[in-house]
């Protein structure tokens, strides 16, 4: 569904994507960790060619989303649905209206119709209730839910996540990890989780990407993941207090 | 595309390089800045939209009407200012009659659309900036885009016709308020009958004061728009760049007020 083809990115000086070559498999859901700053917002922002590779290229759907421009890009923007960090919810529309955006702005749909597909999306993520409130009178959380809405109301092939559950407490990041979950059965999409928070890659992901220095450490299923002898994947394991010995439960959700 | 990838340059090798860097850059920025001014005007086919049209009244609104009270009382003064140093010189010679000529020309052809473009720049167009600044940090900008909701459409346009068609206006209602202050002055401190000024005035200004003065604030305002996007869509490095982009936003539509109402008065008076 989407590939890296020896993509190399260089920020600040720095090669923060040094040849990075990974395929996303259509319907999975792969979880991008590893330490702050090396460059796992980067590789998601190449995805929907916020950023384009220096040397290397991104095909989404078999087509180069790194070098296609207007309506190429365009159509292959279609297919994404993207949560951002903070939710990135336009502050003078209330949430309703910030979910109904994409359709008010890309599609003919009528004003019924809207009405029917928000309030859908709004129940899936819980904000029924507060689809009259502006973004600055939520929780942060709540923006996030509300991103979420927005990202899927036109129904996306592939949805990407940024850190969904940084910022959160744990019952709500269970929550958002549940509604991750959800979306891969119920739209069978697929998704790509950029997460600081290991338990969260481990009980939603089908595959998990270690990043560091530039490059994939490691990819491999939750359960090959948690026994990986790679060092740098160790050391991120020992640190969340994960220990390579016992056996990891998926959480029941 | 409205957001822009970081660049990195290595650092200049010498106070030479530095300078013609810094040159080069204000170039490439004039030129982006043009480059969203066709974007914008090429997207004009819009403004119809009904969503459009709601976001430029609304836009007329906060950019305009809430400006009134600070042009009010800048332009009262700024006519009562004029009346009273141009009424003590012509009262020597028993002229004072012609103040009313005196401010009504000088406000029509040069304080009102400065005036009035002056304080949009430091009001509106300073929320301007700091809102698109705002939007580039909270990753709203990036949001719009992979959206395919074009940013120049979907927040400049309403922006710019907006203040093309609302300086024009305040520019010249700040005229009439300058007239008046004067007036105000000429009855109170130099004897000039309401009548005798209000002739004086209408006497002497012609139409092409009125609509030169109109024409400039109207390149006032797409000056200001412009500058006040371009700026806030270029901010980086978070909380701090948005202070950065208002503050440049600020100064740049000064300077580019006054060097280009220079060229227009020459143009049309030279
Ligand atoms: N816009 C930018 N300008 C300059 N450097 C950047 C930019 N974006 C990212 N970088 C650099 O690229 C590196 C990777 O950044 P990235 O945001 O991808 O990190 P990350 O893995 O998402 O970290 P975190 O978990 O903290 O979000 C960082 O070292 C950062 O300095
Ligand atoms: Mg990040």
């Amino acid at each position: 569904m989407i590939r890296f083809e020896q993509v190399t990115k260089t920020l600040g000086g720095r090669k923060v994507l040094d040849g990075i070559d990974l395929e996303i498999r259509e319907g999975e859901t792969l979880a991008i960790v590893g330490p702050s700053g090396t460059g796992k917002s980067v590789s998601l922002k190449h995805m929907v060619r916020l950023m384009t590779p220096d040397a290397g290229r991104v095909l989404v759907g078999g087509e180069a989303i790194s070098e296609a421009t207007g309506r190429d890009l365009e159509r292959l923007r279609e297919k994404f649905g993207v949560l951002f960090q903070g939710g990135a919810l336009l502050e003078w529309l209330n949430v309703f209206e910030n979910v109904a955006l994409p359709l008010r702005e890309k599609t003919q749909t009528g004003e019924d119709e809207i009405t029917e597909r928000v309030r859908e999306k709004l129940r899936l993520v819980g904000l029924e209730k507060d689809e009259l409130k502006h973004p600055s009178e939520i929780s942060g959380g709540m923006r996030k839910r509300a991103g979420l809405a927005r990202a899927i109301i036109r129904n996306p092939e592939i949805i990407l996540y940024d850190e969904p559950t940084s910022g959160l407490d744990p019952v709500s990041s269970r929550t958002i990890d549940a509604l991750i979950e959800d979306m891969r059965q119920k739209l069978t999409v697929t998704s790509v989780v950029v997460t600081h928070d290991l338990h969260s890659a481990l009980s939603i992901a089908t595959r998990i990407a270690m990043l560091s220095e530039g490059r994939i450490v490691e990819l491999a299923t939750p359960e090959d993941f948690i026994k990986s002898k790679t060092e740098a994947v160790v050391r991120f394991l020992e640190a969340q207090y994960i220990t390579t010995r016992g056996s990891w439960e998926k959480h029941t959700l | 595309m409205i957001t822009r990838e970081p660049e990195d340059f290595p650092p200049p090798r010498n106070w030479v390089a530095n300078f013609g860097r810094k040159v080069l850059f204000t170039f490439r920025n004039a030129g982006r800045a043009i480059l969203l001014l066709t974007e914008a005007v090429a997207n004009l086919r819009f403004i119809f939209s009904p969503r459009t049209r709601r976001e430029i009244i609304l836009q007329m609104f906060v950019g305009g009407i809430k400006s009134l009270g600070v042009i009010t009382v800048v332009a009262g003064f700024t006519g009562m200012i004029l009346a009273l140093q141009t009424g003590i010189e012509l009262r020597k010679f028993g002229q004072e009659v012609n103040i009313g000529a005196a401010v009504m020309v000088s406000m029509l052809r040069e304080m009102g659309p400065f005036m009035t473009g002056l304080i949009m720049a430091a009001s509106v167009g300073s929320a301007y900036a700091a809102q698109m600044g705002t939007m580039v940090v909270s990753e709203e900008i990036a949001a719009l885009e992979i959206m395919s909701i074009n940013p120049v459409r979907f927040l400049v346009l309403p922006r710019l016709v907006a203040l093309a068609v609302m300086t024009p206006l305040l520019s010249f209602y700040s005229c009439m308020m300058g007239v008046l202050g004067g007036a105000l002055v000429g009855k109170t401190q130099l004897g000039v009958a309401w009548v005798a000024y209000w002739q004086n005035a209408t006497r002497y200004a012609d139409a092409k004061d009125l609509y030169v003065g109109v024409f400039k604030a109207f390149i006032f305002g797409i000056i200001i728009t412009i500058v006040a996007c371009h700026q806030g869509f270029s901010t980086t490095q978070g909380a701090v760049g948005v202070g950065n982009a208002t503050r440049r936003t600020v100064i740049l539509s000064f300077l580019t007020i006054l060097i280009v109402g220079y060229f227009i008065t020459r143009f049309f008076y030279v």
